[in-house]
């Protein structure tokens, strides 16, 4: 089991991660800092994400977009906060629009990850703080929507092979 | 902060039932989609779909009985928006997103325990 412990706060609106995972630091860092290795874990199996743009350095951004099964794309951002390698990494996390650019009309979310050696492997803790409960709610059902369009997606494929 | 306690955890099955009837349809799940970026107007909403405006007004009243969207009248138009308030309670949203990370650190985990040349 590699979460060892999660907490909800509903008044700050943040979500702690906190996993214990069978790495030193500078293999964890590897996943946040090279992009090739990053996309083969931010997106879930069905909505693979690929990293157009990736500039690891306080003030610096990343670009992304996630492909759905039926080719469709959701396109993301982070501006990085704080980089502190192999330690700690802080960054804000929104959605682009169609054209790969940020969409100021979707909640963003912060994330701060920090890294702690442990008996040869890694501590990672995960913060993410939402601005608001409007936003995170808009989020969840943006997720929600996505989620049931996605098993609609698959029915509608299903009823066209009979 | 504000929350309602009646998430989906009290929703009843007649309730889910709207919910799954309103996103079965492809145009309906666009409206959703759409109107919880920005609200837009069912006259703009029917210019999008090259549709009548009666039917799009049709699928605006599904969503809206599963309570997807809600519609308020700016003058002579009327805005639709997607209405998260129903969808969610605060802690409920929360766990949704820890799911999130729990595949993502279990998808780091397999990484890891790839011998580290495998990825260039």
């Amino acid at each position: 089991m590699s979460v060892v412990s999660t907490s909800k706060d509903t008044e700050n609106l943040t979500l702690t991660i906190v996993s214990e995972l069978a790495a030193p630091p500078a293999a964890v860092w590897r996943l946040w800092s090279d992009p090739r290795r990053l996309e083969r874990w931010w997106g879930p199996p069905t909505w693979p994400a690929t990293f157009v743009d990736h500039d690891l350095r306080p003030g610096g951004a990343a670009r992304y977009y996630m492909t759905g099964p039926e080719g469709d794309k959701a396109g993301g951002w982070w501006r990085f906060v704080a980089v502190d390698e192999p330690r700690s990494l802080e960054f804000e996390d929104g959605f682009s629009d169609a054209d790969g650019e940020p969409d100021p009309s979707m909640p963003v979310t912060r994330a701060r990850v920090d890294l702690e050696e442990i008996d040869g492997g890694t501590r990672m803790s995960v913060v993410s703080t939402f601005a608001s409960a409007e936003e995170l709610e808009k989020l969840a059902a943006m997720g929600m929507v996505e989620g049931m369009t996605l098993a609609m997606g698959q029915m509608d494929a299903i009823v066209a092979e009979d | 902060m504000v929350v309602r306690q009646d998430g989906p955890d009290t929703m009843d099955d007649a309730e889910v039932d709207r919910i799954f009837q309103a996103l079965a349809d492809a145009t309906r799940r666009d409206v959703v989609v759409r109107v919880m970026r920005e609200g837009e107007s069912v006259t703009a909403l029917a210019r999008r779909y090259a549709m009548s405006f009666a039917a799009v007004q049709r699928h605006v009243a599904v969503l809206e009985r599963a309570g997807l969207v809600r519609k308020e009248r700016h003058g002579r138009e009327q805005i639709v928006r997607g209405d998260v308030t129903t969808v969610r309670a605060a802690t409920r949203l929360l766990e949704e997103y820890e799911e999130i990370w729990r595949g993502r650190v279990t998808r780091m985990e397999t990484l890891l325990a790839e011998p580290e040349g495998e990825v260039p």
